[in-house]
């Protein structure tokens, strides 16, 4: 049974067909409203989320389907105490595909072993965030026209955001990329991901803690937020928290048709005087995430079929 | 020193020096009741120094742990008193149960009776990787 767990999973022609069909559904709405008519989508939170639960819960209503939800672990039976696995094996009964969201790193890949339906990795932990990247990979898309050649600035937790990770592994595939790593010292991109990915693909990189320095030769400046729980010790996302925040000022210098993302939710990381900037890009990530999850969705239900 | 040779069992050969204490508890070889010799520094023409370790008892041995540890070593089984097979380990490319994930956040730290599996992610390095959440084998 084809899942996504990881955008690994995902070869290139596969992501250009997702990036085609998001914008044949962008183009002919009605077109798509009716094709998951009678299918079910479970989705499971684990975790609180409020923009990819309702992310896949609109995706699956514009398609014509119908969804079942659990919204947080304490009111499923996990909070009983049921396996990852008897969950996943019980919610294939009931519905035809699943999106998860779990704290624990590697949950969907349990889920997907044991299910019988295609489950959508929506978050483990600070792990992946597949379909996170693919709005992503959207938005770079319809702002730039294209993936190659561009200039990739990544700034603020580039150790725990999962959505860094995940892009710089789509991205990797493309040519004529270039990485701009920007963060404090303690939260840098870990080690094997610049080993495994960027360096084994031969990508040009660089690294700093300077935001405004690089600032002038970004084409894409993908924020993050430093996430409050993916540390251990409060005092160090206390000390952390407030590293890089973008302002009008700091944009001053940055190139015209700067494409500025964020997988949101924002806490302070970006002023809220960017937003009527012409090249703030993070919303339209949202719906651009809604319009991925539904060509992902009628991929994997189609596959399933087969 | 002389150490008996074995009717029937296991010898793990060709062990570099000072791995085989930790074959030994990687293979849980402290739980068994039979007799269990684990010779340290033994001289070795091909190896100058080798360790061997030989188990008085025909029980199975995970050939994962030891290609983990040492992929240079061998299995020999020996039955009544002669060597009936030898087996050449090499790297694994995965490891089922072997080791523990310690990722706090791994879904392993809380499924029930999930099995923790490695995969080998860089050979040249022989770095492991657990199949769940990724991190490094420690």
């Amino acid at each position: 049974m084809r899942s996504l767990i990881d955008i690994r999973d995902l070869s290139t022609a596969e992501i250009d067909e997702l990036v085609k069909t998001a914008c044949d559904i962008i183009e002919n709405p009605a077109k798509y409203s009716e094709k998951c008519h009678g299918k079910k989508l479970a989705t499971l939170f684990f975790e609180p989320s409020t923009r990819t639960r309702l992310s896949f819960e609109a995706a699956m209503y514009e398609l014509g389907g119908n969804v079942l939800s659990v919204s947080s672990g304490s009111s499923s039976s996990a909070a009983k105490g049921e396996s990852i696995a008897d969950t996943a094996k019980t919610v294939s009964c009931y519905a035809d595909i699943i999106a998860m969201r779990h704290p624990k790193e590697g949950a969907p890949y349990v889920a997907a072993a044991n299910a019988s339906i295609p489950v959508i990795n929506a978050g483990d932990g600070g792990h992946n965030h597949p379909t996170q990247t693919l709005a992503d990979l959207l938005t770079i898309y319809r702002e730039k026209g294209g993936f190659d050649n561009l200039t990739i600035g990544l700034c603020g937790d580039l150790k725990f955001g999962r959505t860094v990770h995940s892009l710089i592994a789509a991205m990797s595939r493309y040519s004529g990329i270039k990485f701009v790593l920007i963060s404090p010292l303690e939260l840098k991109l870990p080690s094997y991901v610049k080993k495994d990915v960027i360096k084994k693909n031969g990508i040009p990189y660089s690294q700093t803690t300077d935001l405004l320095s690089v600032m002038p030769e970004l084409d894409i400046l993908y924020m993050t937020r430093v996430q409050r729980e993916r540390f251990f010790n409060e005092e160090d996302y206390l000390r952390l928290k407030d590293s890089y925040i973008l302002d009008t000022k700091k944009l001053e210098t940055a190139k015209p048709d700067l494409c500025i993302m964020h997988p949101l939710p924002r806490v302070n990381e970006i002023s809220v005087a960017v937003d009527n900037d012409p090249r703030a890009c993070y919303f339209k990530q949202v719906l651009n995430g809604k319009y991925m999850r539904m060509a992902l969705i009628l991929k994997l239900l189609e596959e399933a079929k087969k | 020193m002389n150490v008996d040779s074995i009717q029937n069992g296991i010898v793990i050969d060709h062990i570099s020096a000072g791995n085989s204490m930790k074959l030994y508890e990687l293979l849980d070889l402290d739980r068994l009741d039979c007799c269990v010799a684990l010779i340290k520094n033994v001289t070795s023409r091909k190896m100058g120094k080798k360790d061997i370790i030989k188990i008085d008892a025909d029980i199975p041995v995970n050939l994962d742990a030891i290609g983990y540890v040492d992929p240079e070593a061998t299995v020999n089984v020996i039955k009544n008193g002669e060597l009936v097979e030898k087996k050449v380990i090499g790297t694994p490319q995965t490891l089922t149960n072997v080791l523990k994930c310690k990722n706090p956040r791994c879904i392993t730290s809380c499924e029930q009776e999930l099995d923790h599996v490695f995969r080998l992610s860089d050979d040249g390095s022989k770095v492991y990787r657990c199949i769940y959440c990724e991190a490094k084998a420690k």
